[in-house]
């Protein structure tokens, strides 16, 4: 992408509109990009635990996800870009994940579905469940719920298409596989003694910023 | 069959044949076929298994743990989520349990809304069950599809009555949260009117399709003999042609009431696991008709069931009924406090898997996919 392509260069929408009415179509190379990749998201078929049998019933005839541009689940995840994690992820598979995440080709996305996904949910209490999967890879979409509804994914898939329409192509904000500095492979976690090693990922799950006492005015006052 | 002497079973050791190349594939624990996170560790010979090690536990959720840290009433909803196409039934077999443990009764009405709801249950299971069957032997989509309509408006006869699609979270110690809604009943009628329809369709589509016949007649066969030592039970325990239904024999609930039959394949392979299935459903429509017709007024609780301060006296107890995918049951002891001293589930899922081996053996590696698939298993209910 040559620098100035894309940024800043949004065409006025009424002049638009109005080019349009005089058969001109006019866009940018970033509205014509993020057109074509949002609506060819392609997930991968990965269940985990309850959710997934959700994420099934909305590709199923009554949700139909396929009107989205989103029909094909591949199994493999060298041919899929979306990783939706429908479900509980235990300890034990936690190093999975990360291992099919890394394998699936940039642009990628995740959508965590459901509590378990986010947090542990129900099972947050157990030793085995790790309490949210964004530890360890990015997640662009969290949807709460337990399971949550298929109307719910299909607005989490919203949301996401509505988040690689807005991206720009150039700058600070670009996506990560236009940044050839970005990282899209992440440590995979291996188990340890007690837990798994590394507990979190700092890349995605950085520490808490330390609060800072008594050095503001306004704050203490 | 009649009762069968207990035998130690161990599985025929079969050697490599070929150049001595042996081939050691990990199926999952991400495979599109594994119903979720399930590892099989095959050993083949050419396109021959045999070895086969089912790996367990990637989605171990510590249920009795959690279950015996909380109080009887907050397991409940932790029962929806173990096999989690069929949270009611589940629902049921804990009930049982704390019910004998309490000495509830259970009032007649209630008893009825138990069987329409796990009848229906009984019906999208299979249902589904027989449509991942047919996505795993390449039929993609088609009878998938047809199994998850019928299948959403059992849902929706599910989320009237509990407030929930999947997870509903509707038994009670002593009978069932809340009354029917107003004309929930003339609902569930017209929508089992229907499923004979859906059945015939189901069966049009697959029962004498070649490819069907080909790939699952004689394949996965699983002896009446090795089924009963293996403790196996459900439909598996049927197609290999052991008479054995617990709503038969043990008629726990009301199911004494209903006239029904028990159908029995006879080879045990995978053709009969699907035929087991059809056939069930069948007689699932005939109890809903019995039901609906019969249920009477009345309440739905038992009035010495209590929410607060439920502390069942000091015993024990195993509750189990015909759970759509097997003998499923609750095994409690009480301590005479508001927790459980021991909680522990008897899954029919991981029960049925363990003679998962057998029948793959000397088969071939594309078999193991369709012989798992038969099985009917749910991930949730197997690692607990
Ligand atoms: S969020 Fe709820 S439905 Fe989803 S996997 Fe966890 S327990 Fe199951």
């Amino acid at each position: 992408m040559g620098s100035g392509i894309g940024a800043a260069m949004a065409v006025k929408p009424d002049l638009k509109i109005e080019l349009g009415k005089q058969g001109v179509f006019v866009t940018t190379i970033s509205d014509l990009y993020n057109w074509g990749r949002k609506n060819s998201v392609w997930p991968m078929q990965f269940g985990l635990a309850c959710c997934a049998i959700e994420m099934i019933a909305t590709t199923m005839a009554r949700y139909d996800l396929a009107r989205f541009g989103a029909e094909v689940f591949r199994p493999s995840p060298r041919q899929a870009d979306l990783m939706i994690i429908s479900g509980t992820v235990t300890k034990k598979m936690a190093p999975q994940v990360v291992r099919l995440y890394n394998q699936m080709a940039e642009p990628k996305y995740v959508i965590a579905m459901g509590a378990c996904a986010i947090s542990g949910g129900p099972f947050k209490q157990g030793y085995n469940v790790l309490k949210g999967i964004d530890r360890y890879i990015p997640v662009d979409v969290h949807i709460p719920g337990c399971p949550p509804r298929p109307e719910a994914l299909i607005h989490a898939f919203m949301t996401l298409q509505a988040k690689i329409d807005e991206q720009p192509l150039t700058g600070s904000e670009r996506p990560r596989h236009l940044d050839a500095e970005a990282q899209g492979e992440f440590p995979i976690p291996v188990q340890g003694a007690h837990d798994l090693e590394p507990p979190v990922n700092r890349l995605v799950w950085p520490l808490p910023a330390p609060a800072v006492i008594g050095t503001d005015a306004e704050n203490c006052g | 069959m009649t009762a069968t002497a207990f035998k130690s079973y161990r599985p025929p050791i079969i050697e490599a044949d070929g150049d001595g190349e042996v081939l050691e594939v990990a199926m999952g624990p991400h495979h599109p076929s594994t119903h979720g996170v399930f590892r099989m560790d095959v050993a083949l010979d050419g396109e021959r298994v045999i070895r086969l090690k089912p790996v367990f536990g990637y989605l171990h959720r510590n249920h009795e743990k959690i279950a015996e840290k909380g109080s009887y009433l907050a397991s409940m909803p932790y029962t929806d989520r173990l096999d989690y196409f069929c949270s009611l039934t589940n629902n049921w077999a804990y009930a049982l349990a704390v019910e004998k443990l309490a000495g509830l009764e259970v009032p007649e009405r209630a008893e009825y809304i138990r069987v329409i709801t796990a009848e229906l249950t009984r019906i999208q299971n299979h249902a589904s069950a027989i449509g991942f069957l047919m996505q795993e032997m390449g039929a993609s989509g088609t009878p998938l599809m047809y199994a998850f309509r019928e299948r959403e408006k059992i849902l929706d006869l599910f989320e009237e009555l509990t407030g929930s699609r999947m997870m509903c979270n509707y038994m009670r110690f002593g009978g069932c949260r809340s009354e029917l809604p107003t004309g929930w009943l003339e609902k569930v009628k017209v929508i089992v009117a229907g499923f004979p329809a859906f059945i015939d369709e189901i069966e049009a589509l697959l029962t004498s399709n070649e490819i069907l016949m080909a790939r699952a007649q004689g394949v996965g066969v699983l002896t009446p003999e090795l089924a009963v030592n293996a403790g196996i039970t459900g439909p598996m325990l049927r197609a290999a042609g052991v008479n054995y239904d617990i709503r038969k024999v043990d008629h726990y609930g009301i199911y004494d009431r209903f006239t029904f039959r028990v159908p029995l394949g006879d080879h045990g392979d995978i053709y009969d696991r699907y035929m087991i299935r059809v056939l069930e459903m069948r007689e699932s429509i005939g109890i809903l008709e019995q039901a609906i017709r019969d249920i009477p007024a009345g309440p739905i609780m038992d009035p010495k069931s209590k929410i607060r301060g439920f502390r069942p006296k000091v015993g024990e107890a195993y509750g189990r009924i015909e759970a759509p995918k097997g003998e499923l049951g609750f095994y409690l002891i009480s301590d005479g406090t508001s927790n459980p001293y021991r909680y522990r589930v008897r899954p029919p899922s991981l029960i049925n898997l363990t003679v998962l081996e057998d029948m793959c053996l000397g088969q071939n590696v594309a078999d193991v996919v369709l012989i798992f698939g038969s099985v009917d298993i749910v991930l949730g209910e197997v690692d607990r």
